[in-house]
């Protein structure tokens, strides 16, 4: 059970403060994909549903893992190739030059600093200190040979799609797939 | 328009119950507006309460993350002082707008 402030509206106030936990009360956010921007977008909707004081749990599955892997978590690239929105208009054949991805990625990176966003490790502390779990798919670390301890140490579990889904467990739940 | 009385004085809040003019803020206001959250305010919760309306007349836009190297809180200090959306809550607390950063 979730537990949602309700701010009562004081007689003598006046003013009618709005109650709006009350449809969306816990998100559970499934990030499949392991881009900058992805994983980044998992993050920014769990952040932003705790601070808004929401529910959030994440499930990282897939290549969504590596946003959760000690090793991967701060490298994450954005995809230069195969990706129409990212600098229309150029080559692709140039997105697919050595060391193009990383520098774009760089480059997004910096730029992301300038509008004080955490890097990926920084932001998975934050949810966990805001009271967000993280969960790892079984299935996936078992595919990539993961174990518990590649992952970071805010990694609450690895857990099956029947756990994942008693996350969900509650009114007010809505799942988010990325 | 919408007012908040307290001591005979009018104080004007938006829709939501967040202070217009922050130079209205007392610390009775503070205390009033933490009893509908079922918040009681110690010397942290004041104390920080003082660091956010200082950083917003220095115009710095907020976020929790900047509250978490405040050097005053850190994050998990701050969702427990202020539970349920701990920027939210104590920008109305603090007498400063709502916080509008995704972040």
């Amino acid at each position: 059970m979730t537990e949602t402030l309700e701010t009562p509206v004081t007689a003598k106030a006046g003013a009618t403060v709005k109650k709006d936990n009350d449809t969306v009360k816990k998100v559970i956010i499934i990030c499949s994909k392991g881009t900058l921007e992805d994983v980044y977008a998992a993050l920014i909707m769990a952040n932003g549903a705790l601070a808004d004081g929401r529910d959030a749990k994440l499930f990282f599955t897939f290549f969504g893992l590596d946003a959760i892997t000690k090793a991967k978590a701060d490298h994450l690239h954005t995809a230069t190739v195969g990706n129409p929105s990212f600098m229309p208009g150029m080559p692709t054949m140039i997105g697919g030059l050595p060391g193009f991805e990383a520098f774009a990625s760089y480059m997004m990176q910096k730029q992301m600093d300038k509008m004080d966003i955490p890097h990926v490790t920084e932001f998975i502390e934050m949810i966990e200190a805001g009271g967000g779990e993280i969960y790892a798919c079984k299935l996936a670390a078992d595919m990539f040979k993961l174990k518990k301890e590649d992952f970071l140490p805010e990694v609450k579990d690895i857990i099956t799609v029947a756990d994942m889904y008693a996350l969900a467990d509650g009114e007010g739940s809505h799942f988010i797939f990325i | 328009m919408e007012t908040m009385t307290m001591n005979a004085q009018h104080i004007e809040v938006n829709e939501e119950g967040y202070m217009k003019d922050p130079t209205q803020w007392t610390e009775e206001w503070a205390h009033e507006v933490a009893r509908e959250y079922n918040i009681t305010l110690t010397d942290k919760h004041l104390a920080l309460l003082k660091w956010l309306r200082e950083k917003h007349n220095e115009g710095v836009a907020l976020n929790i993350r900047k509250v978490g190297k405040s050097g005053l809180v850190d994050v998990k200090e701050f969702y427990q002082l202020f539970p349920g959306g701990p920027l939210k809550i104590s920008s109305r607390i603090a007498g400063i707008p709502k916080p509008v950063s995704c972040v």
